[in-house]
Parts: structure tokens; sequence; C-alpha cells
């Protein structure tokens, strides 16, 4: 029978002033919204940008770095024969490097095996000049299983020309970069002349365009098969020198890497190593939507315990009545926190159907068309999570701000009050 | 004399400062159940000091209390809530009713913190009570619209509404006009006839006068406690 006397005395005031309480109700609601909006926004962009970035990384790349290896220099052949001499060799010059991956096939049967990979590309890949009539232009060639590299990195929807699977259909296909077939002027179907480092020169079909939407990638890049990379440069069909690897989860990367260099002997990267910063781009903007959020809510909060206080020094002569009438300090703290906590949890509330709103209006708004044009709309992330957490935050604002009037209140001496 | 509903003694009381105050000076009293007694002095004699200590509100005290047989010197704050609400109704000089609620729900108010009886039961009590007054027309409206002397007979009924074992008023009739006063006296008297025990503090002479005991306080002693009429009394001691 406690509760509800308490409360009813809590409701009666809280309605007897409406504005009041409305303006306090409102600071919360403005500060969780705008808590949501932030979040989802900032998270969007964040997540735009990671996905951007990533879009051309895979999560590990392992590749054979080159590394100029000179344990083996000749000179120690004629010259150490003598243990008591010391051979140093100045400013040796590299022998012939290997690129490509020992043993390719068996390093793809293990990592096919790795519960934690999901997809495994071999590639073989190499500097290339492209020519199209005087037109020469360098860039990168990527062999790949086609199949295997659309499953990494969702290729059939970065193609503006043609499909990933006309490669195989096309006789010596070659994908190339937008921003490449832009400079070289080709269209699907023409012809083209690659040179490799080795001066072969072989003539490839462009089976389609595709765009990355960064020009780093998009103005370099073309795909082929495994097959027309091999043949180009005259190696045999085992001839891999990069291996992209997709995670179940990205978060593995980094110690999966690990692993894998350790394992394999090569160099092994995970996407955050490879891009730095992503991360820290991420955190930056992070932090800086915490710190305004959180002051938002404080603020807010500043707002109800200012209320409050003035409520309670307004009824000070009610609480001593109260007091007198047989309600100890706690009935008290309950009929003034639970004020508080009313404004807290409808500000809240209906702060969260605003922070949506608001998300849902911006998630709407078309971004300015630009270099990256596969953002359309501005990049906003509906999680349920942040808004549970702006729940949990405007009520916990509501409830400090509140307990510390409401503690006033519950500590008043009703002789002091009804003596003056 | 009946007896005894409330029984203090030696009640020493000091106000604190760089030198103590000593507003009551060893106060020994007995109340027996349905007596009608008045507190008079001067402003400064301690004679509402007495009263919030009596009434338990005021715990800062040396010397002893019991009340219905219950000695509250010592109880914590949350018994001493429960007690007040169930054994002592309160009458101040400035009304004090709840702005926000209605004449009813403010009446209600500490049976409902008590709990003793359904919601239903209590607002039959509280009309009853409200009847009793002469106010059961206003039943429904904002306490905050009512006359002064409304108000008080409102405090009045509200202050009844849990039987109480003891009746404490502090200047019941300090602020209101002449008119106003009359009908509070003849409701004090009423309900002293009906059995109730009523302690109150006023200066007012003729409302003392009305009263079974009058007890004088100077300095914060008692100076007199008598049931002699006021009549006999010197006018100035």
């Amino acid at each position: 029978m406690k509760l509800p006397v308490n409360l009813m005395i809590s409701g009666t005031q809280l309605l007897a002033r409406k504005k009041q309480s409305i303006i306090a109700m409102l600071g919360v609601m403005f500060g969780i919204a705008m808590f949501i909006f932030m979040m989802s926004f900032m998270k969007g962009v964040n997540k735009f940008i990671e996905d951007t970035m990533l879009a051309s990384i895979p999560d590990i790349h392992i590749y054979n770095d080159i590394r100029t290896d000179y344990t083996h220099s000749v000179t120690s052949a004629w010259l150490s024969q003598d243990p008591s001499r010391i051979v140093v060799v100045h400013h040796p010059r590299p022998s012939k490097i290997h690129l490509n991956l020992k043993d390719p096939g068996s390093i793809i049967a293990d990592l096919k095996g790795t519960p934690e990979v999901t997809v495994v590309s071999p590639l073989s890949s190499t500097q290339v000049f492209f020519n199209y009539g005087p037109v020469q232009l360098n860039g990168m060639l990527d062999g790949v299983d086609i199949y295997a590299e659309d499953r990494i990195f969702d290729l059939a929807k970065k193609m503006v020309t043609g499909h990933p699977e006309d490669l195989l259909t096309t006789n010596k296909g070659i994908l190339l970069g937008q921003g490449l077939a832009d400079k070289l002027n080709v269209v699907k179907g023409d012809l083209i002349t690659l040179a490799s480092p080795t001066g072969a020169v072989m003539r490839f079909r462009v089976a389609g365009t595709f765009t990355f939407g960064m020009n780093a990638v998009d103005n370099v890049k073309a795909y082929t098969t495994l097959a027309g990379v091999q043949q180009l440069l005259g190696m045999n069909h085992d001839y891999i020198t990069d291996i992209h690897i997709k995670l179940r989860s990205l978060d593995q990367a980094r110690e999966m890497a690990i692993l894998f260099g350790r394992k394999y002997g090569y160099k092994s990267e995970d996407w955050e190593t490879t891009n730095p910063s992503i991360k820290t781009g991420n955190m930056i903007r992070d932090t800086l939507t915490w710190v305004v959020s959180i002051t938002l809510l404080v603020v807010a909060g500043f707002g109800i315990y200012n209320i409050m206080n003035m409520v309670i020094s307004s009824k000070m002569k009610d609480i001593a009545i109260l007091k007198a009438q047989g309600f100890d300090g706690r009935d008290v703290l309950m009929i003034f926190l639970s004020q508080s906590l009313v404004i807290g949890i409808l500000g809240a509330a209906i702060g969260l159907g605003l922070g949506y709103l608001m998300s849902y209006g911006m998630s709407r708004v078309p971004f300015p068309q630009g270099e990256i044009t596969s953002l359309k709309f501005f990049p906003v992330v509906f999680d349920v999570r942040y808004y549970l957490l702006g729940a949990v935050f405007g009520i916990l604002t509501t409830f400090l701000a509140g307990f510390m009037p409401a503690r006033k209140a519950a500590r008043v001496d009703p002789v002091a009050i009804l003596r003056s | 004399m009946n007896e005894p509903i409330l029984e203090a003694q030696h009640l020493d009381k000091f106000f604190p400062g760089p030198e103590p105050f000593q507003v009551l000076k060893d106060i020994s009293l007995s109340i027996g159940k349905g007596e009608f007694i008045t507190i008079i002095g001067k402003s400064g004699c301690g004679k509402s000091s007495l009263l919030y200590l009596l009434s338990t509100l005021d715990t800062d005290y040396k010397g002893s209390l019991s009340i219905n047989g219950t000695r509250v010197t010592g109880l914590k704050e949350h018994a001493l809530s429960t007690f007040r609400n169930e054994h002592i109704g309160f009458v101040f000089q400035f009304h004090y009713l709840l702005p926000e609620f209605t004449v009813l729900q403010n009446i209600m108010i500490p049976a409902l913190k008590l709990g003793r009886s359904p919601r239903e039961v209590i607002e039959q009590l509280a009309m009853d009570r409200l009847k009793q007054m002469g106010l059961a027309d206003i039943a429904s409206k904002p306490s905050g619209k009512l006359s002064g002397g409304q108000q008080q007979r409102v405090a009045i009924a509200r202050a009844l509404i849990n039987n109480p074992g003891i009746i404490m008023a502090d200047e019941p009739t300090g602020n209101l006009d002449s008119v106003n006063t009359k009908i509070i006296f003849d409701i004090f008297h009423e309900l002293s006839l009906q059995g109730n025990t009523i302690l109150a503090v006023t200066h007012d002479r003729d409302f003392a006068a009305r009263s079974d005991r009058i007890i004088e306080m100077v300095d914060g002693c008692i100076f007199r406690n008598s049931t002699d009429s006021l009549q006999k009394l010197p006018a100035d001691p």
C-alpha cells in the first residue's frame, strides 16, 4: 500500500506543473535524440569508410615479400674456407629474386581446411604495361580464380560493364578498372596489348570494367585468369604470388595473420596492418561522438537537476507536512525521485523515437554526387544496441540528476520548516 | 485523572550555537485520555518547541517521552514516522494543505499512508469527516482554492482521519479572522466533548479559556499547570 500513495502524490505533483515537467522532458528527449542520431550517423560514416577501404583489401594477404637474402653470398664459397678470416662484403648486388610462393597447393589446401577461413583466393600477380594504340600505361595485372575473388570482393556489384564470369567465356579475357579503361579509351570487346616486365607481349580482350570507388585501384588494376598471367610470364600453372583470404570474423584477422605468417613462412598481413588509418579514423570519430553525446546527456541531466531543485525548494512546506503526517525520508525520496524518473523515462522514450526519425531522415538525404559514386545517401546505421544504450544512459542520467535534489528533500527537518 | 496518553519526564532542549541556549528546562508533563489542554505563554517561552518535541517531530532533546504506552524517545526516523501517522493528528497555524490535491485527497493521504483500510473505505471515512466539518460540498475542489477558514477545517478533518490518540495543534486560529476563529473554537470544543485528546499551543486566551487545563510557560519552564479558569489567572505573570 505504501508505493501507490507515494506514486499518487508524485503523479499529482508532476501533472500540477505540466509546463515545467514538459520542459525537463524536452531536455532529456533532445539529448537522447541527438545521442541516437550522432551514434547512427557516425557509425554509418565509419562503416562506409571501412567498407570502401576494405573493398580493395582482403582480410588477410599472404605474399612473398621481396627480401634480399645475402646469407649465401658467392664470396663465402671462395673466401671463407679459412675460419680465421672474416669476410665482409660491401653493397652486395641481389641475385635472382622469386616472387612466387613455394608449394602453393599445400598452403591453399591447408588454408581451406582452417575453420576460421571462408574463402581462399590464390593470385598470380605482376606489373604490366597496358598498350592501346599509342597510349601506354603502367598497372597491376592479377591472375585470379574469378569466383573466389568475387566472393571476397563482391566483384559482381562493382562491375560497370560486363560480368565477372565473362572473364571465363571470353578467350584471353581481361577485366579493367574503369579509370584504366577510360585512360586507354577502351570499351568492352576491344583488344589491348599487355607487356610483362620480362618483355613478353600478349593480347587480351576487354570482357568488362569495374570500379572500387577508389582511384588508387580503378586506375591501375586489371583482372584476368590465373592461366593468363602464368602464360604472360612464361611460368607454369603453380606460379602463385599472393593468396587473399576472407575470414569468418574481421576481428580474428590480426591473430590469424600472425599464425599464417609463422606457419607458412611468408609475409602475412591483416587488413588493419595494411590500412592503419581505418582504425585510427574510427577511433577518433567514435571518441568525438561519445564526448558530444555524453555532454548532451549531462546538459539534459542538469536541466532536470535544476528543475527538481526549484520544485523541492518551493515544496519545503509540503515536505514538512508530509513528514509530520507520517511519511519518512525514504517516502519523500521516492516521491521526488519518481518524478525525475517519469520525466527521464518519458523523455528517453520520445527521444528514441525522435532519434530514429532524425536518423531515418538523414539516411534519405541524397549524398552530393562526385568522385565517390557508390554513395547515394548519407550513410546511417540502424542498430538496436544504440537505442538500448541511449535508453540506459538517459534513465541513468535522470536518476542521478533527480537523486541529489530528492535526497535533499528527504533530509528536510520538518521542525525547521514548520517553525518559520 | 484518566489514564495518561502522553507522559513526558525531565525534558531538556538546547538550541545549539556559540552559546547554547536552553529553550526547555526540565519539563515533566502528563496528559490524560480525553483531556483538552492548551499551552499558553509569550512568544519565545518555548511553547512551540515543547509541542514539536511532544509530537515526536523534534528528536534532539534530553529526557524521555511516552505516548499511548510506547516509549518514543530513541526511536528511529522510520519508526517515528509510522508512529506519528497512526497516533498523532496535526493542525498547524498555516493550514498546510497540499495545494495540488483536492480537499478529499488531502484528507485521505494520511490514511492511504497508513494503509489499514481499502481505498473505498478511506474515501467514505474522509467524506464523513468532511461532513462533520460541514464542508461536504467542496470535497472535489482543489485545496488551494479554499478560504483560510475552510482550509483549517479541512486540516482538522485530515488530522482526525486515522483516529489518532492525540491531536496536536500549533496556533490553530493564529491566522484566522474572528468569525473563523469562533468556528474552529467550536469544532475543537465539539471534538473534546466527543472524547478526543487535544493539545493546542495558542496565544489566544479566549481559546485557552474553553480548555480543560491550561499550561502556562515562562522562559522554558512550566509556570502554571492548572484546571482553574483563566479569569483567575493574573493577566501578566
